[in-house]
């Protein structure tokens, strides 16, 4: 189970600095789901399947793309960044599909909508082993 | 964890949209046996409850009270960071740059957020943001200036561009009136931002030094 670290109050001048919530000292994951990509992204660089240098050069790549399109790119929306720059490292690296992320997704969106509440969601069969 | 009810007729809200790309990502390669679910698992409590900046302010503290330790570490500090168990993961290289009189030292990553993750765990966000990445180039005083560092005009201020092979680690100033104080103690002295090169190691204003 993943903790969050509410933010809380610091010194007023870096929040002003960043034009953001400050956070104090310690890990840094505003919702579950960034620790999740976070680890997923170390784990495949740690079995070989990119170099942190293509890490590297293409969440920089995510981050200009994104200052391109407007993002604020003030810190809040890293982790899309990180999360964006994982799904197409493992689709370049051919580990996974454009498509198959796709449906996966869409499975998943679907057995929350189908799973009661209380009940733990699962995926009925794994479609695409 | 907190559950929240919203009185849908059935079924449970769906998770944001970035929560349901990484549950596609980690299933699917659960599924195909790229990744291991529990090491994912147990990488996430590591990062979350041992690895954190405690772990650099040890090897600062060590550095103050080890002249031997010190100069090791700044001839070769991925080594002796690793001699007290803390090792790299993407196999960078780590660098100790000493703060002194009329020296202050600070990082930035001016293309993403490269740190030193074993030695301070995860970036604030402020770290991340592109004020503090594109300003701390060219304006390093006037942001230490709003982190409420303010240094001597003489000072001179580098500025070091973390890569993704190399990783830079600020050792403060061992801050006057600390000469008593054990190595543990003394670890309490070194903050995150300290480490960063955004602020200083200072005695805590509340407990003066024994006297």
């Amino acid at each position: 189970m993943t903790t969050l670290n509410p933010p809380d109050a610091e010194p007023a001048a870096r929040a002003h600095m960043a034009g953001l919530l400050p956070d104090r000292d310690g890990p840094v994951f505003a919702e579950p789901w960034q620790a999740e990509a976070f680890a997923l992204a170390v784990a495949l660089h740690q079995q070989g399947h990119f170099t942190w240098n293509e890490w590297s050069a293409t969440l920089a790549a995510e981050i200009r793309a994104a200052a391109a399109r407007g993002d604020a790119d003030d810190g809040s929306t890293y982790y899309h960044h990180w999360l964006a720059a994982l799904e197409r490292l493992v689709t370049d690296k051919a580990l996974l599909t454009p498509d198959g992320l796709q449906a996966r997704k869409a499975a998943w969106a679907d057995a929350y909508a189908r799973t009661p509440h209380g009940k733990p969601v699962t995926l009925p069969v794994a479609p695409d082993k | 964890m907190d559950e929240h009810s919203h009185n849908h007729a059935d079924g449970q809200a769906a998770p944001s949209d970035p929560a349901l790309r990484v549950k596609a990502l980690e299933s699917l390669l659960v599924d195909k046996g790229i990744v291991d679910p529990a090491a994912i698992d147990a990488f996430i409590e590591a990062y979350e409850h041992r690895i954190g900046p405690r772990n650099g302010a040890r090897v600062v503290a060590r550095a103050w009270v080890d002249p031997d330790f010190k100069r090791w570490l700044m001839d070769d500090a991925t080594a002796a960071i690793a001699s007290l168990g803390y090792t790299g993961r993407q196999g960078e290289h780590m660098v100790a740059v000493e703060n002194a009189a009329g020296v202050h030292n600070m990082v930035v990553c001016t293309l993403c957020s490269c740190y030193p993750w074993t030695v301070l765990g995860l970036p604030p966000v402020w770290y991340k943001s592109a004020p503090y990445r594109s300003r701390a180039v060219i304006d390093p005083r006037g942001v230490l200036a709003e982190f409420g560092v303010e240094l001597p005009d003489a000072t001179e201020i580098r500025v070091w561009d973390s890569t993704s092979e190399m990783r830079y680690l600020v050792i403060p100033e061992r801050p006057a009136g600390s000469e008593e104080m054990s190595e543990e103690d003394l670890a309490d002295l070194v903050s995150r931002d300290a480490m960063i090169g955004t602020a200083l190691a200072t005695l805590p204003a509340a407990k003066e030094p024994a006297p």
